[in-house]
């Protein structure tokens, strides 16, 4: 892989890594025994890892392959890897997440392995480590193919899949050690922050610059939402996390926020962390991987355009929802209530534009589990922005708000939509990357595909029971005014529903190890197939490609 | 910046600036001499693995 980068790249890249290792001894040296010590040594381990690698290769000849005539995949394979690497540590620690819950002797005692430090390594390693793997690998992939441009630049989509991979790497470990801010989603202490900033700059230039060197007059809609993505989330990660460190040589800051500002900075941040990272990317892969799959094109394009910025400008607004009945002002909640009420219709009419795309083509949906991963994912995101939009309304959220029917609404999102869709997206692009027929084994996909959706199901209803039982009993008083729940009574209540979850979990986990086990088997058992190609036609040449045979 | 203010804008400002961009977004999407870029572009994807064009 490394003798595909020119001997000036490859310097480069070794300059990077030294710079990066010697920041990590700077870190090592001036945290000593604090958490930020022992993540100075990750960092310095993690680029000493990426030294000799490239040190490795130094002196090996100058690629001699014509850079002009094909998109570069290299980082977008590694990164599909690590996306389902990252899958089934996420979801195993979900799962184990909620066998505690069920049974919580599993905690087994010790201080790394309470429910408080490791539920915060399953959501950040499934919606970062995973979901972010896929959003990168496969937004290299796109932004390509749409531009028919290769990407700008070798050496920076390295450093921008490795970066983020070292932020996921610090975020994790810093849980179980017990390092935090206390923000949902943006756990991660500053010096990580900071260093997901460096990262996500990088990223957005890539972007840019590739889409500058675009052969196509139009910029294809899902370049639109995967650049929303990146941009967004930029904006996002750097205001909630505007923080004072306690000190240069620790973990701890202090937020630039206090109070309600804290509050509603972080829910601003949360929701369109679920609004840009966990669906506007994600978007992007549906409106370029479910047409390339069905082999026809988007249903409405001008559907598409409008829903693209309903969705952008209104889910700027709807974080306030997650503060129903506190401290922020009326208006303001109300503000968050009315835009989630709108959202549903750019919601809705995304996710009406992908099945009225396979309308005419549900033969390809009952026969291809690839495709019916991404119609299934459709549907799941339609019903989710559904529940979304009813749950933000002040009535509902006063019963729903503090219960499992918000964990079953985020998973019905993030399983049912999000993991689909990226499974579906993966097993389209994994033959073709790596030049085989098919997968190795579409039996294995098939599975993975009941699997998944068993799973998300069971998970999903015992949710929605648990939840309403739970807001229920709450809620219940007594004749004379009293409650007539204890606290204690709920978790009796719940525990079968949390049986149930796990169970649901488990079966999604084995569906998610299954996928990993078929693209690894599928690089190196499945027969090769090399695709025919053309000439490429020059940005300045107005005649079509002349085919590779004449 | 007062909570007053903030809410003022966000009242007025706030409301017309929306309503506008949805106004031209909604033009954009729709004017009708765009058709044949947009249905270029739909249809662009479905065969663009040929590789680039520089």
């Amino acid at each position: 892989m490394m003798q595909r980068l020119t001997g000036a790249e490859r310097q480069l890249a070794l300059i990077i890594s030294v710079l990066t290792l010697l920041s990590g001894l700077a870190m090592a040296a001036a945290g000593r025994a604090d958490p930020l010590g022992i993540h100075g040594w990750i960092v310095v381990l993690f680029a000493g890892a990426v030294f000799l690698l490239t040190l490795g290769s130094i002196y090996d000849p100058e690629p001699r392959e014509d850079r002009a005539v094909s998109y570069y995949d290299d980082p977008t394979k590694v990164g599909l890897i690590l996306a389902l690497g990252w899958a089934v540590v996420g979801m195993g620690m979900g799962v184990w997440v909620a066998a505690q819950l069920a049974w919580p002797d599993l905690r087994f005692d010790a201080a790394w392995s309470s429910f408080g430090r490791i539920r915060p390594v399953h959501t950040s390693g499934v919606i970062f480590g995973f979901g972010g793997n896929a959003l990168i690998a496969t937004s290299f992939h796109v932004m390509q193919r749409t531009s028919r441009a290769r990407l700008a630049g070798h050496v920076s989509p390295w450093f921008v899949l490795l970066g983020f991979n070292l932020f996921c790497i610090i975020a994790a470990s810093g849980y179980l050690m017990g390092v935090t801010q206390s923000k949902e989603y943006a756990e991660p202490e500053w010096y990580a922050d900071i260093w997901l900033v460096i990262v996500w700059v990088v990223y957005f230039v890539l972007y840019i610059r590739t889409l500058a060197r675009r052969n196509e007059p139009h910029i294809y809609v899902a370049n639109w939402y995967y650049l929303a993505f990146i941009l967004v989330v930029a904006v996002l990660h750097i205001v909630n996390n505007l923080a004072v460190p306690a000190s240069l040589t620790g973990a701890k800051s202090y937020s630039a926020f206090s109070g309600v500002q804290d509050a509603m900075t972080q829910w601003w941040y949360g929701h369109n962390a679920v609004a840009f990272f966990l669906t506007a990317g994600f978007l992007g892969m549906l409106y370029y991987f479910l047409p390339k799959r069905a082999e026809r094109p988007i249903y409405s394009y001008r559907l598409s355009i409008l829903s693209f910025w309903g969705i952008t400008f209104f889910y700027i607004w709807a974080g306030s929802h997650h503060l129903h009945y506190t401290a922020l002002p009326q208006w303001v909640q109300t503000l968050g209530m009315t835009f989630s009420v709108m959202l549903l219709v750019p919601s809705w009419a995304s996710a009406g534009n992908a099945l009225m795309t396979l309308n005419g083509a549900w033969h390809k949906v009952r026969d291809d589990a690839t495709l019916r991963f991404m119609m299934v994912a459709a549907v799941f995101y339609g019903l989710s922005t559904f529940e979304g939009s009813f749950m933000a309304v002040r009535a509902v959220n006063s019963l729903s708000h503090y219960t499992d029917w918000t964990v079953g609404h985020v998973h019905a999102g993030a399983m049912g939509w999000v993991a689909l869709i990226s499974f579906g997206s993966i097993y389209a692009v994994v033959p073709l990357l790596w030049q085989r027929e098919t997968m190795y084994s579409w039996k294995l996909v098939e599975w993975h595909f009941w699997l998944a959706l068993s799973g998300t199901v069971i998970y999903v209803f015992a949710m929605w029971n648990s939840g309403i039982t739970q807001g229920l009993m709450w809620r219940t008083y007594t004749e004379s005014g009293t409650l007539a729940y204890s606290f204690t009574d709920t978790l009796v209540a719940m525990h079968p529903y949390y049986v149930a979850r796990a169970v649901g979990g488990a079966l999604f986990l084995t569906g998610a190890v299954l996928a990993l086990f078929n693209v690894v088997m599928t690089i190196r058992h499945a027969p090769e197939k090399r695709p025919e190609r053309d000439y490429p036609t020059s940005s300045e040449a107005t005649e079509p490609a002349v085919p590779a045979a004449e | 910046m007062t909570h007053e203010l903030t809410s003022a804008i966000a009242k007025s400002f706030g409301l017309f600036y929306l309503l506008a961009l949805s106004i031209g977004i909604t033009v954009y999407a729709f004017w009708p001499s765009l058709g044949k870029r947009f249905d270029k572009a739909a249809n662009s994807i479905l065969d663009d693995e040929d590789g680039p064009c520089r």
